[in-house]
């Protein structure tokens, strides 16, 4: 099954679970960062260019720093999170998802030209799309995966339902789905709740309509709603 | 419990808590944090337990996810001693990596000095390894005829020149470094290549008898410079080496553990290679000092770079 779901067993004594990236949301971040790069070294040059061989130098020395340790100081300071990852949502993370040391990502982003061979990421892509976290090859040899840190949708709001209690017992299991259905009602279009609610009209004894009504109030019911 | 009774009863909290996170710098308060993160921990292991829906479990999991990252995060402070690292970190890295750097010692020495020796004795050899127009610049670079030994230069010449070696030659050792990733064949490569170049160079100057303009100007620097690149070399292999041959580990952790042993030698690699930089742009192109003065000072520093390097042994706890 494809699941984009990592969890990892804390000193909580419980799992937490994260949503690893894939290469497309990394990309378009990527891209982002390339372009505030390119920038960045533009104006830098037209700053240094009228101090002749002394800006020379310091542009070139600007050039290595921005080249292999701009996504370093970002990870490492700002959450793990480089301009880019952050328009995206996404953050560096090691694989126990604390945050990256100065290392782990030091390791990770000088790895970034193992990943570029043989032209434009392709061995990093070959990599990330052959492992269940989306790993490239630095992110193996330093043990670091990129995880969603986008907040989630608000659940819906449950005001003015009225309880119904179900006509048969459910699984715990079928409980939860319809509390899910009822919190997520605003997400699915309007043909998609009646679609979905169709399924379970031998519970609801309704149609189109009245049996997604039905379930939002049976939802209600074990949400607890008196 | 019901869900919604559950999420009455707690509300509270968890917005405060959330709260107390979205101010940076609360730390202070650490003793009431560990209480927030193991309540949290409650909530959501009871929240899983009584299949709770998706939403709440979803919200607690960021929350609990966000105090295990403040709780757990790396302080870089207490641990970056650079001292400690200077005296035991970087040289027992180096003993440790001692097996790998002989495999690339070889790799970058062997064909530099075969290349060297052949270049020295035909005249036409070096064509055949570097392109003409690259010998000729070479050439002119330490040219004894020409009058400014072609390196007498303009503080504002060295600086522009600093920023060249920075950005060229660390970038060179990263990707010494990285091309471990491909079974080690990148780094074999890239020793390999620079190898042959350096000796190359090295054996046509020679046989042109520029002797007092190129061993003078490369003695100091080279001394980091060699060193770092074998260095890098080393600690690429070992990326290689830990996937071609995990032993008892599955070859993703030998890889994620060659990855963090590395650490400390990126860092001291990093170190030689400014040292490097800096020696090569306002020591070594330096033409107002003696010759002798220059190589005094070249062997020195070889000297005190091979010192360094051996002394990691005695750090190794057995």
């Amino acid at each position: 099954m494809l699941d984009t779901s990592y969890r990892v067993e804390i000193p909580g004594g419980i799992e937490l679970e994260a949503q690893v990236v894939g290469p497309v949301p990394r990309f378009l971040a990527f891209s982002i960062d390339f372009i505030i790069r390119g920038i960045f070294l533009f104006i830098a040059s037209l700053v240094s260019i009228p101090f002749g061989q002394l800006g020379i130098g310091f542009w070139l020395i600007l050039l290595f720093l921005v080249e292999w340790f701009y996504p370093v100081l970002f990870e490492v300071f700002r959450n793990g999170q480089t301009p880019g990852k952050k328009a995206l949502g996404i953050s560096v993370v090691q694989d126990d998802l604390t945050p990256v040391s100065f290392g782990t990502s030091l390791v990770r982003n000088l790895l970034r030209s193992a990943d570029f061979l043989p032209f434009f990421y392709l061995f990093g892509l070959i990599t990330m799309v052959s492992n269940s976290r989306f790993q490239r090859l630095g992110d193996l040899a330093a043990g670091t995966l990129v995880i969603s840190v986008r907040e989630s949708s608000k659940p819906a709001t449950i005001d003015n339902i009225t309880a119904l209690a179900p006509s048969t017992s459910l699984l715990k299991i079928e409980q939860t789905a319809m509390v899910d259905f009822l919190h997520r009602s605003q997400q699915l279009s309007h043909p998609r709740q009646q679609e979905l609610a169709s399924i379970l009209d031998g519970v609801t004894h309704g149609k189109n309509d009245d049996g997604v009504d039905q379930l939002h109030r049976i939802g209600a019911w074990f949400l607890g709603v008196k | 419990m019901k869900q919604q009774l559950f999420e009455q009863q707690h509300q509270d909290t968890w917005d405060q808590i959330e709260q107390c996170l979205d101010k940076p710098g609360n730390v202070q308060n650490s003793v009431l944090f560990t209480e927030h993160y193991m309540l949290l921990c409650q909530h959501l292991a009871l929240s899983k337990q009584r299949l709770y829906d998706t939403a709440l479990i979803d919200r607690l999991n960021k929350l609990v996810m966000r105090l295990y990252r403040e709780l757990y995060r790396y302080r870089n402070d207490s641990r970056l001693n650079f001292y400690s690292f200077f005296v035991r970190g970087f040289p027992l890295s180096i003993y440790r990596h001692r097996n790998f750097i002989a495999v690339a010692l070889l790799v970058f020495l062997l064909p530099g000095l075969i290349a060297g020796g052949w270049v020295f004795f035909d005249e036409n050899a070096v064509y055949s390894i570097i392109d003409g127009p690259s010998v000729r610049q070479i050439e002119q670079m330490y040219d004894p005829g020409a009058s400014k030994l072609g390196r007498e230069r303009e503080a504002e010449t060295d600086i522009a020149m600093f920023g060249f070696y920075i950005q060229n030659n660390i970038s060179i050792a990263f990707r010494c470094f990285a091309g471990g990733l491909l079974a080690g064949l990148g780094t074999l490569l890239v020793l390999f290549y620079n190898g042959l170049y350096i000796g190359s160079i090295a054996g046509h100057l020679t046989r042109l008898d520029y002797i007092d303009t190129f061993y003078p100007f490369v003695v100091g620097h080279s001394a980091f410079e060699l060193t770092a690149i074998v260095f890098s070399g080393a600690a690429g292999l070992k990326l290689g080496y830990s996937i071609l041959n995990p032993g008892p580990f599955s070859r993703r952790n030998a890889l994620r553990r060659a990855g963090q042993e590395a650490i400390p030698m990126l860092y001291g690699i990093i170190l030689m290679l400014v040292i490097a930089a800096f020696m090569e742009a306002f020591w070594s192109s330096n033409a107002s000092l003696a010759i002798s003065v220059k190589y005094t000072v070249g062997a020195t520093c070889w000297l005190l770079v091979l010192l360094y390097s051996l002394s990691g042994k005695r750090f190794e706890s057995r």
